[in-house]
């Protein structure tokens, strides 16, 4: 077997260092080694995104990506939304607007639709469906998972 | 998976050195997207892994006066969104920005998508059609060859033993150049081709005839195809409805297409034609509107 | 949206609160499948047949046994042959125990590629996978019947050499080496089509589709020393998979303790035992908990699907526009084993139509595919893609308006149905008036678009719910209920406890028990958790009403018969100066004879019938056959809506999902038999940019059945997208489609027909 390998991260803020080896991936290590169990696996092969988190910025398959190729980035999970007890506007918005049935892709959504609105404060509807297309919903249709994200987009104008 | 090693090469040499010694048993990581995946069903089992997003020379994302460099770790996400590249070359936009979802888009690399070497490589029209060069480097030195040379099937490329591609290099457009990718797709996104297409043309001053043209099509062969004949006979002739058929119908005569879950030989024939001649209006458009 | 106006006796049901689990939801907290874990906890791989139909030679361990991690094999010689065939399971229909055993892990013969062969557990999955890997497997390979028309051929290859044919709804005969057969009819279907002045014939074929919950199937089994074994599951059921495994692995039904997890899910797929045996020998072997987690391949090559069907549709109308004969022949994959949803789709084809002269025909038929699986009005899409296309071909043919062909035929409320009793309310007219009405029914169409229109009916399911009602000295109450909630039905059952107690939704705190806690409550299928469990809530509530209103007489000293309850007020009706509210009086209970707290477990017969009509325009790339939609209306009778947001979200999900089993997904076999796209890549399903936003119009016409007139609704909204596309596409373009999936390949096919026949 191969050593483990130590690594340094920025865990939703919070300095993170722990062993994994390195076939674990991403996901993995979120969920096994950290206990991030809100990052979910649907296919683990970067079809689905339920498991998608923001690195450095930048919103991946946490499936396609190695844990320890994480060493020295911040990484940003479902777990890290919510701040000091206040929702963030998009986990509000999801429940305000049904954006949910089963809520097991909703971790994924969320992550997605807040890369979109950090980039595109005010997207247009073709352009929300374009950046959730790398995340798939089987029980809503996604016609409330667009309401959520623009409404979650007013609230953050209204809040800037 | 498989249990392996992991090593973070920070520069080439060392990078060079542990290929030279490990041979095939080592596999560079970029994206990941491709390999990651792979080795999670077995069809890639490497000792050895090594991570190619240290390598300076690997990660240049560098628009100059004679042409682009695309070094083989950049992502696609950062290709696109470069507004410069964007501006010159939005053939490499069309592509780039389609690969996967957006997360995938945030680690897969164009050099990852060319060294897959897949048949439906989404990458891989564009940069022929734009005449890209693969940069590579190994034991015995550098050398370079045209990306429609690098694909020899599928999964196979023209990388030796302990040769790793170092980057892409595409020359600047030509004036009243024009360039262009689509693919067809069953869904709107998240699709492996069923074909794809790439036309790059250069037309004279007056915008009326054509001086030059590439095509290229993925998914229909065993390699990506430049297919040089339908571009050829462009050469010269009008821009016109009739000779974009022609070109189309060169492309759909020239594919050796197979049946899969994806689509059938004649559906992807007649999706040559097809693509071929929305490629070229593309291509044409942007030409027309000095818009590459 | 058209949102229902608030009946004025209502206070909570109809209103649009927020979830009590969502919290949980959003925040990466709650507890799904594969998000539970246990100190000690092994991992468990599965080995699975590569092959379609193969007899197993022998299966060597050893080497996997080796491998340092690795801490129990099984394989099938590990498991009892179960003591009892025929068990009624929920919406599943009876089912032969030995065929549910066989289909967890493959005796002698493997019938499916997926198809279970041996399970590892160790120290980590990666092990356990690596081990797997080691064990050696010799098949003897048969050839595989991959369709029904080839499984029913002669000279077929026969899957079993004895069956028992399969029960779901209504029993079905064998009649063929692969096949059972159900038949019923009505009136004289040769005299009915002399009759009929215009006849309309066509074949169609559907293939093989999945569920496609975005959660695979995840358990972990732990048992302790008496012999009792807990599984922790991510089901529709938590009794449905005790029952199973208490079957397959021999064990009372005592000692297995279901404990359902959040599930990530299930349209119909997730309440049969996969996996939970597995984990159970295995824990049990390796006297350890295992979990077990399926990969996404294992899902689609294993799990679920629901039939590819082969159906021949006749029928027949008078010049008036009025049916007179239908003759229908459907063939449903059954999988592996026997007793897929033939019935129910045979059933389902022509009830919401009144036509005097019928006979519908259906073989169950099995095929070297996984067991099929209910998913979402179960056989109800494939034959309404036939049906439903033969109407606006008759309706073309007798010049009427498709709608107004239907409104003509509709079945009304106390018209004779096949199965020979009189139809419960429904406003199947109203509905198709409804969408005549609509502006979308005549918005301008552009080029080589089309707009298409499918009327659909479902059953729904009642089945036994329990629940219990327990209310707390600050007046707010705890609810448990034994239905695991799919999408939201926790809010929707407690609102109907609030409804009924008088008391806020947010008093009411919802939670699903285990089978060890709660009373029998069959899987959350059939639309019923709304509907059926709610009543349980309701009868629940009715009870602690009761014990409540004798604890005010109590107080009052006067007869409980004086005492009334109107929306969570107790009055004495002789002493206007008495009065409780509910949370007065839930502060008295504990001085009064102890905290009040009721049961209630209920097997509702009165089903409200599931309609919908939809609308949806589609645009064709006739260069390539893409077909994309660009507008769509879905029309449902909900009953009432207990929540409306939530009756939206199911009826634009259903859409979604039959737009998916229309346009793209399909299981595609190779010649071997074996699935080439087990993957969420090339198996696809709609993403967000495929859809446009779904718009609803709910109507209401209440259900007798239910206390507040709810009927169920996850159903049959995915039934009529895929007729109303085809309709679509032939309003577009001209052609008729025959099969499922309208994929871009088939349509261009069929527009390239079209031009050769116009030549």
């Amino acid at each position: 077997m191969s050593t483990k390998k130590r690594v340094a991260a920025t865990v939703n803020g919070d300095a993170a260092e722990f062993l994994c080896e390195p076939r674990q991936s991403l996901l993995e290590v979120l969920r096994e080694v950290l206990s991030l169990t809100g990052t979910k696996e649907g296919c683990n092969d970067g079809n689905c995104g339920a498991c998608s988190v923001i690195v450095d910025g930048t919103l991946v398959n946490s499936c396609c990506m190695l844990g320890v190729e994480i060493d020295g980035c911040e990484v940003e999970t479902v777990e890290g939304l919510a701040r000091n007890g206040k929702l963030h506007p998009l986990q509000k918005t999801y429940l305000e607007e049904t954006g949910m049935q089963c809520g097991f892709c909703t971790p994924g959504f969320l992550m997605s639709s807040k890369a979109l609105l950090d980039a595109h404060p005010d997207p247009s509807e073709r352009q929300i469906r374009h950046w959730l297309s790398g995340n798939l919903c089987r029980c809503t249709g996604y016609d409330k998972i667009v309401r959520a994200v623009q409404k979650a987009a007013r609230m953050l104008e209204a809040e800037r | 998976m498989h249990d392996f090693q992991f090593v973070t090469p920070g520069t080439l040499n060392e990078a060079l050195k542990l290929l030279a010694k490990h041979g095939a048993s080592a596999q560079l990581l970029a994206g990941g997207t491709d390999l990651i995946v792979k080795m999670r069903v077995r069809h890639a089992r490497p000792d050895l892994v090594l991570d190619a997003k240290h390598i300076p020379e690997l990660n240049v994302l560098k628009l100059d006066g004679t042409g682009l460099t695309i070094g083989a770790a950049v992502s696609c996400r950062s290709i696109y969104l470069d507004e410069r590249i964007a501006a010159r070359y939005p053939a490499l936009v069309d592509c780039t920005a389609l690969i996967g979802g957006i997360q995938i888009q945030g680690r897969a690399t164009v050099g990852g998508n060319l060294c897959n070497a897949a048949p439906s490589a989404d990458t891989i029209p564009a940069l022929i059609a734009l005449g890209a060069m693969a940069h590579l480097r190994g034991p015995k030195g550098k050398r370079q060859l045209p990306v429609e040379k690098f694909c020899l099937g599928p999964g196979k490329t023209a990388l030796r033993k302990g040769e790793m591609l170092i980057h892409v290099r595409i020359p600047k457009p030509a004036k009243n150049s024009g360039a262009f990718f689509l693919r067809f797709i069953p869904r709107n996104e998240m699709d492996i081709a069923v074909v794809n297409a790439a036309a790059a043309v250069v037309l004279d001053a007056r915008k009326t005839k054509f001086i030059s043209a590439r095509i290229a099509i993925g998914a229909a062969a065993p390699t990506p195809l430049y297919v040089e004949d339908a571009g050829a006979v462009l050469a010269d002739e009008p821009v016109s409805e009739n000779m974009i058929a022609e070109a189309a119908r060169i492309a759909s005569d020239a594919v050796r297409p197979i049946t899969d879950m994806r689509g059938t030989i004649e559906q992807r024939r007649d999706l040559a034609a097809v693509l071929t001649a929305r490629a070229l209006r593309g291509a044409i458009d942007r030409a027309k509107r000095g818009n590459r | 949206m058209n949102k229902p106006e608030k009946l004025p006796h209502f206070r909570v049901v109809g209103t649009n609160p927020i979830r009590p689990d969502g919290l949980d939801k959003v925040t990466g907290r709650a507890v799904y499948g594969d998000d539970f874990k246990i100190a000690g906890m092994l991992h468990g791989k599965v080995l699975r047949s590569p092959h379609a139909h193969a007899r197993i030679k022998s299966i060597d361990t050893r080497r996997a046994a080796k491998l340092p991690g690795v801490r129990a094999i099984i394989t099938g010689a590990d498991f009892p042959k179960p003591s009892v065939a025929m068990v009624p399971m929920g919406e599943g229909g009876y089912v032969d125990m030995n065929d549910t055993a066989d289909n967890v892990i493959a005796k002698g013969k493997a019938f499916y590629d997926g198809h279970v062969i041996a399970a590892v557990a160790a120290d980590n999955p990666h092990i356990a996978e690596e081990a797997v890997a080691l064990i050696d497997v010799k098949y003897e390979v048969l050839p595989p019947v991959m369709d029904v028309r080839s499984a029913m051929a002669p000279g077929a290859a026969v899957l079993h050499e004895t069956f028992n044919p399969g029960a779901f709804f209504m029993k079905t005969h064998k009649v063929l080496p692969n096949a059972s057969r159900l038949e019923l009819g009505a009136g004289d279907v040769a005299r009915g089509f002399k009759e009929a002045d215009v006849i309309v014939e066509r074949e169609f074929t559907t293939e093989t589709v999945h569920q496609g919950y975005i959660e695979s199937h995840i358990c972990t089994a732990q048992w302790d020393e008496r012999g009792q074994v807990t599984i922790w599951t991510t089901t529709q059921g938590a009794f449905a998979i005790r029952d199973q495994v208490a079957i397959v692995c021999a064990v009372p039904m005592s000692h297995v303790r279901v404990v359902p997890l959040e599930i990530g899910g299930g349209f119909g797929g997730k309440d049969t035992a996969y996996i939970e045996p597995l984990a159970a020998m295995l824990a049990k072997k390796a006297d350890r908990p295992v979990k077990v987690v399926m990969s996404r391949a294992e899902s689609l090559r294993a799990t679920g699907p629901s039939s590819g069907t082969f159906i021949r549709a006749k029928m027949g109308a008078k010049k008036d526009g009025t049916l007179v004969a239908a003759d229908l022949s459907f063939a449903y994959e059954a999988g592996g084993f026997p007793g897929g949803p033939i019935a129910a789709g045979v059933l389902t084809s022509i009830t919401r139509y009144n036509i005097p002269n019928v006979r519908l025909e259906g073989f169950d038929v099995l095929v070297n595919k996984p067991k099929v699986k209910p998913y979402r009005a179960p056989g109800a899409t494939q034959s309404n893609f036939a049906v439903e296309q033969v109407m606006n071909q008759l309706a073309e043919k007798l010049g009427m308006d498709p709608v107004e062909f239907r409104i003509r035929n509709a079945m009304k409320t106390g018209d004779r149905l096949i199965l020979g009793f009189p139809c419960p309310p429904v406003g199947g007219v109203e509905m198709l008036e409804a969408v005549k009405k609509h502006p979308h029914y005549k918005a301008p169409l552009g080029k080589n678009q089309g707009r298409g229109v499918a009327f659909s009916f479902w059953f729904g399911a009642g089945l036994t719910s329990s629940a219990e009602l327990s209310v707390n000295s600050d007046g707010t109450v705890q609810m448990c209920t034994g239905s695991c909630d799919l999408s939201g039905t926790r809010l929707t059952l407690a609102m109907q406890a609030a409804e009924a107690l008088g008391i806020d939704v947010e008093d009411v705190s919802p939670t699903i028990g285990d089978t060890h806690s709660v009373g029998y409550t069959l899987q959350s299928v059939g639309s019923r958790t709304t509907f059926a469990t709610g009543i349980a809530v309701y009868e629940a509530a009715q009870k602690v009403l009761k014990e409540m209103a004798g604890r005010a007489a109590l107080l009052w000293e006067t007869d409980p018969a004086n005492v009334a309850v109107d929306r969570g007020d107790f009055t004495d009706m002789n002493n206007p100066a008495h009065r409780f509210t509910f949370r007065e009086l839930a502060d008295k209970l504990e001085h009064s004879g102890g905290p009040v707290s009721a049961q209630s477990t209920v097997t509702p017969e009165r089903v409200g019938f599931q309609l919908a009509a939809h609308l949806v325009d589609i645009e064709v790339d006739t260069e390539t056959g893409k077909v994309d939609i660009l507008r769509y209306t879905a029309f449902q009778d909900a009953g009432k809506a207990v929540h409306p947001d939530f009756v939206a979200g199911q009826i634009q999900g259903g859409v979604v999902q039959g737009l998916g089993w229309a346009l793209n997904e399909e299981f595609w076999y190779d010649a071997k038999g074996r699935l080439c796209n087990a993957s969420l890549l090339d198996y696809r399903m709609p993403i967000a940019l495929d859809v446009p936003m779904i718009d609803v119009v709910i109507l209401e016409t209440p259900n007798p059945g239910h206390p507040f007139g709810v009927r169920g609704v996850g159903e049959v909204p995915i039934v009529p997208p895929a007729a109303a596309v085809a309709n679509a596409i032939y309003d577009a373009i001209g052609v008729r489609m025959d099969a499922l999936p309208m994929k871009p390949g088939r349509v261009l096919q069929k527009i390239k027909e079209q031009k050769s026949a116009a030549a």
